[in-house]
């Protein structure tokens, strides 16, 4: 006799497998996407918000605000329309930015060769350090030290190069103002850009292959010849890149600039003497009375700051991406 | 029986013969500048380290030349330049801290921190009036800008590392783009946006959410490095167990990189505890101390440094230096924290 057991009422169904996620992780990524998407929003709004309010200035004055060189105020009682241009200041930026650069970038891509292929153990750990405590240093401290301590060097140099180089359109001097010029700010500005210049031409060489490093030495190559074989053609990309940077960084400095430069509105190619300008100091210049129309321009003129420090910066970073990047 | 401890031969190490020829050379040069500079026109510091750099270049190429070849020569000028260049970058480093220490020490006292500016004139002997002020405005700047922008951060993070959501690449290709905004930009966008769009007036609030601007960047880049070091092992062990996402990144991913995320944080507060620009805009300057963040002007350490350094008189000058010297430790500080932090995660690994 056989028996048989009783027919399973109910059968649990098999379990349904899903790459769904529960509801919980919906909530999650939705929270996480929101956030990381609020940081594009931040950018988008500050252009927007800078452009919306200086938009009469740009309806108004079209191309002549970034060419024209004046900024003058409307007087009613006088029948003197405001105007406002800052192409001068665009130029200075462009001036100290390029300044700095020059006088920066030797410099910072030097020590990273120092730091990478000749410092040894015991000067390369608190070297780096340094270089970064540098990099954390406020730019208002830059300001003081460099209006107080560094500018009579500075002025000191000035004139030594006036002195013999005075034939050269750029070392020529109408007047002899030699404090508070495109030079000095340039120094400055080169001392400012140093660290974040050398970290980031470290950072590259450090990813230069080691097995052509030891091919090159293998070869019989000597430290510079390895340098100028190796690492030079892998790195020059990102060194370029970090130059840029710099250079960002360097047209968009506010304080630093305002102490050791003479902000006047007129393009001159003579960089020791005391007239220079720049976009960021020239908005703390007038912000303090500005108001109305005037308030409407600086939001313009910050807006054109804003983009074209975005646009060195985009293209400064697309370039270290790509040499980092590649094998 | 003596045990015979066997010292290790090291080829390697240069001998008195190979040292000689270099510390000839080093005196050489000490002695030739010596001379050049006090025989000829060349006077001063300036004239010494041009001098000093030519003759090392000159002496080092001879000595190698003569010892090896032409490409040794080219080899040790090139060693000699990168040396120079890294002297150049220590040189106005050691040279501000030695300032901010020679001109600040002097107006350090204990009145500094228990009272502000609002009795006393800008022209006073230092030793009247204090920054309590400027500290507690800067707290209140630090604080709120932290409050904000750490969640903003750390989302942007996660967002790229962990969610890898379709936007990632952008997202982070735009917060290093964020990191090069100009201060004074994110001291106008606010000033457009809460001046004139929402019509109030300066306070401590405004000036932290300029700050948040150039916090987040910082913020959310150094917590991407940190959290891409925490290895898919865990993530993986997590999800394997059966947890779902949320859960691994709270319960393993988080908690493993939080020492990571705290230096993310200060650094970000270090990097803009010094800002100057985003704050004559925003936080309006004030003498006395204003303990409601959300009404009244405020002021802050450097907006401090920097009314006293436009009014330009010694004593303001020297209260400048004064407030440089107290920021300066602030920021050193927390760099050292940061520091101790980000030690703290290598040795637990």
């Amino acid at each position: 006799m056989t028996t048989t057991l009783p027919p399973v009422k109910n059968l649990p169904s098999a379990r349904v497998i899903t790459t769904e996620p529960r509801f919980s992780d919906k909530v999650f990524r939705g929270v996480v996407t929101i956030g990381g998407l609020s940081t594009l929003a931040i950018l988008a709004a500050i252009s927007l918000f800078l452009a919306y309010n200086g938009l009469e200035i740009f309806i108004s004055s079209g191309l002549g605000f970034l060419t024209g060189f004046e900024w003058i105020d409307a007087i009613p009682e006088e029948n003197l329309l405001a105007s406002y241009g800052i192409g001068a200041m665009l130029y200075g930026t462009l001036v100290t930015g390029i300044l700095a650069v020059i006088f920066g970038v030797p410099i910072a891509v030097g020590s990273a060769l120092f730091l990478s292929y000749y410092a040894p153990q015991w000067i390369k750990r608190p070297m780096v350090i340094l270089v970064d405590v540098m990099a954390a240093i406020p730019s208002i401290v830059f300001g003081l030290w460099g209006y107080f301590v560094f500018m009579p060097h500075a002025e000191y140099w000035a004139k030594l190069i006036h002195k013999y180089l005075s034939f050269i359109p750029f070392f020529d001097m109408p007047a002899p103002v030699f404090t508070r010029s495109p030079f000095i700010a340039g120094l400055v500005l080169a001392i400012m850009i140093i660290p974040i210049v050398t970290s980031v031409s470290r950072e590259i060489f450090a990813q230069t292959p080691l097995d052509r490093i030891q091919a090159a030495y293998a070869l019989g190559a000597t430290r510079w010849t390895m340098i100028k074989a190796v690492v030079i053609p892998y790195g020059i990309g990102g060194v370029i890149g970090g130059a840029m940077l710099g250079l960002g960084r360097a047209m968009g400095e506010t304080v630093a600039v305002y102490t050791v430069l003479n902000l006047v509105y007129d393009i001159r190619i003579e960089v020791l003497l005391s007239a220079g300008g720049n976009v960021a100091s020239m908005i703390v210049n007038k912000f303090g009375e500005a108001d109305g129309v005037e308030l409407r321009a600086l939001m313009a003129a910050g807006f054109v700051l804003f983009l074209v420090t975005l646009a060195v910066n985009f293209i400064a970073n697309t370039v270290i991406n790509r040499t980092t990047r590649k094998g | 029986m003596s045990t015979v401890l066997v010292s290790p031969l090291k080829p390697w190490r240069p001998t008195v013969k190979n040292l000689l020829p270099e510390i000839l050379g080093m005196v050489f040069t000490a002695a030739s500048t010596l001379f050049i500079v006090s025989v000829t026109e060349l006077k001063g510091k300036l004239g010494f380290a041009i001098t000093l750099i030519l003759m090392s270049l000159i002496t080092t190429s001879t000595i190698s030349w003569i010892r090896r070849d032409r490409k040794a020569a080219v080899s040790s000028v090139s060693g000699v330049l990168v040396f120079v260049a890294a002297t150049f970058v220590l040189m106005p480093l050691m040279s501000i801290l030695y300032e901010i220490i020679r001109l600040g020490f002097g107006g350090l006292s204990w009145g500094i921190f228990t009272t502000d500016m609002s009795k006393t004139s800008a022209d006073a002997p230092i030793i009247e009036g204090g920054l309590l002020h400027a500290i507690i405005g800067t707290l209140y700047l630090v604080l709120f800008a932290t409050i904000a922008s750490a969640p903003i951060g750390f989302l942007t993070a996660l967002y790229i590392v962990e969610v890898k959501g379709k936007f990632a690449g952008s997202v982070r290709f735009f917060v290093q783009a964020m990191s090069g905004v100009p201060s004074i930009v994110a001291g106008l966008f606010i000033y457009a946006v809460w001046m004139i769009g929402l019509g109030n007036s300066y306070n401590a609030i405004a000036g932290a959410g300029a700050l948040t601007i150039l916090m987040i960047p910082t913020v959310a880049r150094v917590s991407e490095e940190v959290l891409k070091l925490i290895p898919n092992d865990l993530r993986e062990a997590g999800l394997a167990l059966g947890a779902t996402q949320w859960r691994t990144v709270g319960m393993i991913v988080l908690p493993a990189a939080k020492s990571g995320l705290v230096t993310a944080i200060v650094l970000g507060v270090a990097r803009v505890a010094g800002e100057t620009a985003p704050l004559l805009l925003t936080v309006g300057g004030s003498d006395q101390i204003n303990f409601n963040p959300a009404a009244g002007n405020n002021s802050a350490l450097p907006f401090y440094v920097w009314k006293n350094y436009s009014f330009g008189s010694d004593q303001a000058v020297a209260r400048a230096w004064l407030g440089i010297l107290i920021l300066m430790i602030l920021v050193f500080f927390l760099f050292s924290v940061a520091r101790y932090f980000g030690r703290m995660k290598d040795g637990s690994r």
